[in-house]
Parts: C-alpha cells; sequence; structure tokens
C-alpha cells in the first residue's frame, strides 16, 4: 500500500536526509561564493599588513643585514634603543613636529572652514585654492619648498625682505628647519582639515543655530556656544589623526632635508629608515619602528581617554 | 568613523544673518584672500619658474613673472634624465593600482556587505583591523618579504601595495549597505546568479562610490614615495616621484629643470582636480588617513 502511494507522489515526500544535504550544498555553495567575492582581497590585505607587521616583531629579535644569516639575540635590540641617544634625539623631533603641527593644524583648519562656510563672493576660488596643495605629492612639494626657501633668492626672503626683515637660513639652519617643515606639513595638509571640519559644520542642525538667534545670541555667542561644542567630536577624531599622521613624519623630511642640517629635521620614521636601509640593521630598525607603534598607540589611546572622559563622543 | 563616508560640499549652510560693517564687503575675505593665495601662489610660482631660465631665476631681485617662454628647463629634465620612462612607469602602476583597486574593492565590499558565508566576521574584522597599523611598521618586513618573492627592484613593487585596501573595501562595503536590498531580489527572483545580480544590477548604482575610489587610488598611487623608495633602485623602473627626489638630489641649483619635473609630475592631478574637483574633495576625508 504504502509502495503505490510513493509511487503515484514521488516528490512530495522527500527524505529529511536529502533536505539535510541539499541544505548543507546551499551552505557550501554560498561559502563558496562568498569567499569569491572576499577571498582575494582580504588574503592580500591581511598578508600585507597583519602578517608582516608580525613578522617585524620577529625581526625585531634579530641582528640582521639581509646578507648573512640572522641571529636571534633576544630583545637585546629594544635594550640599546631605550640607550640609544641618536633615538632620543629622533623622538624629540618628531615631538617638536608633532606639538607644532596638530594644533595649528586644527585651528587653521576649523578657521579656514568656517570662513569658507559663509555666504559670500568667490567662495569656489578660495575652496579651490586651499585644497590644490593636497593633490602634490611629497616629492614635488619638497623641492618646491626648497625653491621657496632658498635663502638667497627664494620668495620666502623676498618677502621678509619687502618687510624690512633680514633674511632666514630656513631649511639650512639647524634650529629653523623643523619648524619650516612643519610650514610646509601644513601647507600640504590643511586642506584634510578644512574638508572634515566643513562636513562637520553642514552637519550641525539649523535649527539649532535659528533658536539660538531667536534666543537673542549674537554671531560671536552662536559660534562660542553653538559651533564650537558641536565641533568638538569632530575635533577629538581630527587631533588623534593629525597626531599618528604626524608621529610618521617621514616623506617631507626625506625631500628637503634629508635629516639635516646636522641631523636636526631626523625624525624617528627617518631614523627608522636610515638604520635599515642605508646602514643595513633591519632587525635594530624594526625594534625602534616598534617602540614608535606603542608610542603611538599610547598616545592614541590617552586622547580617546581623555575625550571620554570629558564626554565628547568621538569613537 | 562617520566621516569615512564621502562628502559632498555643498552650499554654505550659515543661517546667521550678517551684520552690515564698515567695509564694503565681508570681512572673511580679509582672512580668505591671503590664505588662499599662499596656498595657490607656490603652485603658480612653480609652473612660471619652469619656462624661466637659470640665469633669469638667480637674479636679483627674484622674477616672478618669466621674460620670455624658455623651454630650457623641460629639455633639460626629458634628455638629462630617465624622466620618460619615470612617467610610463608611473602611468602604468596607476592604472594597474585603480583597475585592481576597483575589482578588488568592490567585489569584497559587497561579499562582506550583502552575502552570509563561513568566516565573514572574522575577515572582515582582521580587515578593520589592520587600518590601525602604520605603514612605518610594515616597511622593513614588507622589503624583506618582496626581496624573498624576487620583486624588489621591478615595477611590481610599486604598485603591490596598492592592488587593494582596507579602506577601499571599506568604503565600498558602507556604500552597499546603503543600496536598498529591494532591487537585488528582484534581480534573484528574475533567475539571476549571485554575481549577475553584482555586475548588472549593483555595479551600474555604485558609479559614484567607484569614481571616488578611482580618484583615491590614483592619488596615493601616483604620489606614493616610499614604496618604490625603498623596493626599487635601479634607475628605469623607478616611478616619477623617486626620479624627481634622485634628480633633486644631483642638481640642487638647477631650478629651471628641477621645477620642469616638478611641474610634468604635477599636472596630470592638478588638471584631474580641476576637472573632477568634487570626487577628489570626497576623497580628501579619507585620503588624509592613508597613514
Amino acid at each position: 500500500m504504502s509502495v503505490s502511494v510513493d509511487a503515484v507522489s514521488p516528490s512530495l515526500t522527500v527524505d529529511p536526509s536529502d533536505r539535510r544535504k541539499q541544505r548543507r550544498t546551499q551552505k557550501r555553495r554560498a561559502n563558496v561564493t562568498g569567499w569569491t567575492f572576499v577571498g582575494v582581497s582580504t588574503f592580500m590585505v591581511i598578508g600585507l599588513s597583519i602578517f608582516p607587521a608580525a613578522w617585524a616583531l620577529l625581526i625585531s629579535r634579530r641582528k640582521w643585514n639581509l646578507l648573512s644569516p640572522p641571529k636571534d639575540i633576544g630583545w637585546k635590540n629594544y635594550n640599546t634603543m631605550v640607550h640609544d641617544p641618536d633615538v632620543w634625539a629622533a623622538l624629540r623631533h618628531t615631538l617638536f613636529f608633532t606639538a607644532l603641527f596638530v594644533p595649528i593644524s586644527i585651528l587653521l583648519g576649523m578657521l579656514i572652514a568656517v570662513a569658507l562656510n559663509q555666504r559670500i563672493k568667490l567662495v569656489g576660488f578660495y575652496r579651490t585654492a586651499i585644497f590644490i596643495p593636497f593633490v602634490a605629492s611629497a616629492a614635488a612639494t619638497g623641492i618646491l619648498a626648497g625653491f621657496v626657501f632658498e635663502p638667497n633668492y627664494g620668495s620666502a626672503n623676498d618677502l621678509l625682505r619687502r618687510l624690512g626683515i633680514p633674511p632666514q637660513p630656513f631649511l639650512e639652519s639647524p634650529t629653523q628647519a623643523m619648524m619650516v617643515i612643519v610650514l610646509i606639513a601644513l601647507w600640504g595638509q590643511v586642506g584634510f582639515t578644512v574638508v572634515v571640519y566643513l562636513a562637520a559644520l553642514q552637519d550641525i542642525p539649523k535649527d539649532v543655530v535659528e533658536a539660538a538667534i531667536v534666543d537673542g545670541a549674537n554671531r560671536r555667542q552662536v559660534f562660542r556656544y553653538v559651533t564650537i561644542p558641536e565641533l568638538a567630536p569632530v575635533t577629538v577624531f581630527t587631533a588623534v589623526w593629525q597626531t599618528i599622521t604626524a608621529l610618521q613624519l617621514f616623506d617631507l623630511v626625506y625631500t628637503t632635508t634629508r635629516g639635516g642640517p646636522i641631523g636636526s629635521t631626523t625624525t624617528l620614521v627617518y631614523y627608522v629608515y636610515q638604520v635599515a636601509f642605508q646602514e643595513s640593521r633591519f632587525g635594530y630598525g624594526a625594534a625602534v619602528s616598534y617602540g614608535l607603534f606603542a608610542l603611538t598607540m599610547i598616545v592614541t589611546l590617552f586622547m580617546i581617554w581623555y575625550s571620554r572622559r570629558t564626554k565628547i563622543e568621538a569613537f | 568613523m562617520s566621516l569615512l563616508r564621502a562628502v559632498e560640499i555643498e552650499e554654505p549652510s550659515s543661517t546667521v544673518p550678517r551684520k552690515r560693517g564698515w567695509l564694503p564687503f565681508s570681512g572673511w575675505h580679509l582672512l580668505l584672500m591671503p590664505v588662499a593665495l599662499l596656498f595657490a601662489l607656490p603652485l603658480v610660482q612653480m609652473v612660471l619658474t619652469s619656462f624661466m631660465t637659470d640665469a633669469e631665476i638667480n637674479s636679483f631681485p627674484p622674477k616672478f613673472i618669466p621674460t620670455s617662454i624658455n623651454l630650457g628647463g623641460y629639455q633639460q629634465f626629458l634628455t638629462e634624465s630617465l624622466a620618460p620612462r619615470w612617467m610610463l612607469n608611473t602611468v602604468i602602476v596607476a592604472t594597474i593600482s585603480v583597475i585592481a583597486h576597483l575589482i578588488l574593492c568592490s567585489t569584497a565590499g559587497y561579499g562582506y556587505a550583502r552575502l552570509k558565508f563561513r568566516g565573514r566576521n572574522f575577515g572582515f574584522f582582521a580587515i578593520v583591523a589592520t587600518i590601525m597599523i602604520p605603514t612605518q611598521l610594515l616597511m622593513i618586513p614588507t622589503y624583506v618579504m618582496f626581496s624573498k618573492l624576487g620583486v624588489v627592484d621591478t615595477l611590481a613593487a610599486a604598485f603591490i601595495p596598492w592592488l587593494t585596501s582596507a579602506f577601499g573595501i571599506f568604503l565600498m562595503r558602507q556604500f552597499f549597505l546603503s543600496l536598498p536590498k529591494e532591487l537585488e531580489e528582484a534581480g534573484m527572483i528574475d533567475g539571476l546568479t549571485t554575481f549577475g545580480v553584482f555586475r548588472r544590477i549593483v555595479l551600474p548604482l555604485a558609479k559614484p562610490a567607484l569614481a571616488t575610489l578611482a580618484v583615491f587610488t590614483l592619488l596615493n598611487s601616483w604620489n606614493d614615495l616610499v614604496w618604490p623608495l625603498i623596493a626599487i633602485s635601479n634607475q628605469d623602473n623607478f616611478t616619477i616621484q623617486v626620479g624627481l627626489t634622485t634628480f633633486q638630489g644631483t642638481r640642487r641649483t638647477q631650478w629651471s629643470a628641477l621645477m620642469a619635473g616638478n611641474v610634468i609630475a604635477t599636472l596630470p592631478l592638478i588638471v584631474g582636480f580641476l576637472i573632477a574637483q568634487k570626487q577628489f574633495v570626497a576623497t580628501m576625508t579619507f585620503s588624509g588617513l592613508k597613514g
């Protein structure tokens, strides 16, 4: 009897194990499709960052010039690093750059963004002019800066002369070179902070501003009590990001001073470059780069912790 | 991280009424005009100086506008260095990078946005985690890896780091998440495969995001200095950026040639910026984050 029922409608009764098998093949097919989409990218991103980052930790425990076989020396490189006066000098130069670059880029970025957010004529021209240095490469920027700040016939000294100020050595002076690099970095990077602040300004709800005006606030009060608090999260975000960028200054140093004069612009990353790629001390270079990574993490976490404590939600 | 979305600069949103002041124009011009000139003039000077003779450049007081158009600098730069070769190399590197980025980031972004598969959360988490790893940490191991793979001193060393990126994947994923699902479901009902839905329905909608991604990759791969600098020492395989810095190292004072080189290396991007300013500005919010 049962046999005849099956014969009449075979498709109506499906063996439950068949259904499970079907679901399993479906799942397997979904997995294959999924990894076809993401596989190459995921593999490459991991292979070009997480894998080498982990490898760098191994390299940092070695004495290695890439030619002779590596020698495992434990944590000795890190010990050397802590007692290396060049590392401390590089750290000082890096922090000096960061301490100047980050606050100025934020203040300037905010100021310019507020100005560009006004209904005035020529705003399109101003915007283009301020953003365009962003596309200039570090190489081009470095060469151009070398020309503008050339002590004898550069336009910077020409301008000073017209203002009655004696000409300066700029990039050729150990005391001025880093400050000039700050200026050059600002020229190339302020566009970024301006864009971030412009976006944030346009996100400020209009009714909040209008309510403040109805309540009798003038323009300065609106800026002080509405705009600045509304911009606080973006400011924290920008400060953290600019700090991370500043601690890793390399390109501009390479294309302007190559660390000179007398090592006065050697930053930590430039020092890593020198140690590894000019002196072939790859193990030690990796150790210094891990030291900088740790410093960056500490500074970042501190800034995030501090902003959380002061109740500014940025992350 | 909400800042990672593409930002379009809208019309100024200030609603505070302006007070009529003592100036016939808005006081903001007093700030913006000098700032704008400070930012733009060096680039104008770069172009003008490239047409001067070295004698003219070294004259005192310094000249801003050339007395006549002189192409000596360009001739010197193009003949005394391998500049044409370097430009070709850079174009190759940028083209490969942009095409690979568009394909790899859009597929991966779609996979992580829409598809369900094993290991999806792990993979995406790993990609986001890499954003925190700075380039400086990767210089040494990547160089060692490249030398083991035999790509040191080849053009591949310049484009391999730009084939795909965590930022690109993240950008595309965010974009795909913002699309309504209904269109894709309709495509499925019409019998399209997952890949068919991606190709015929999703990608055509993704043009704005793809344009942003293309500009981001073009900027980064064209201007990259670190990777070609550490991994390529054979002059034939230099990119224009490395070539320029080497040229600068040997001809410190031949400014007309140096400025001509600068113009050649920068002009394509400046022209691109003037044509597609919206896309460039959109990429700036996260290009600054390239680290």
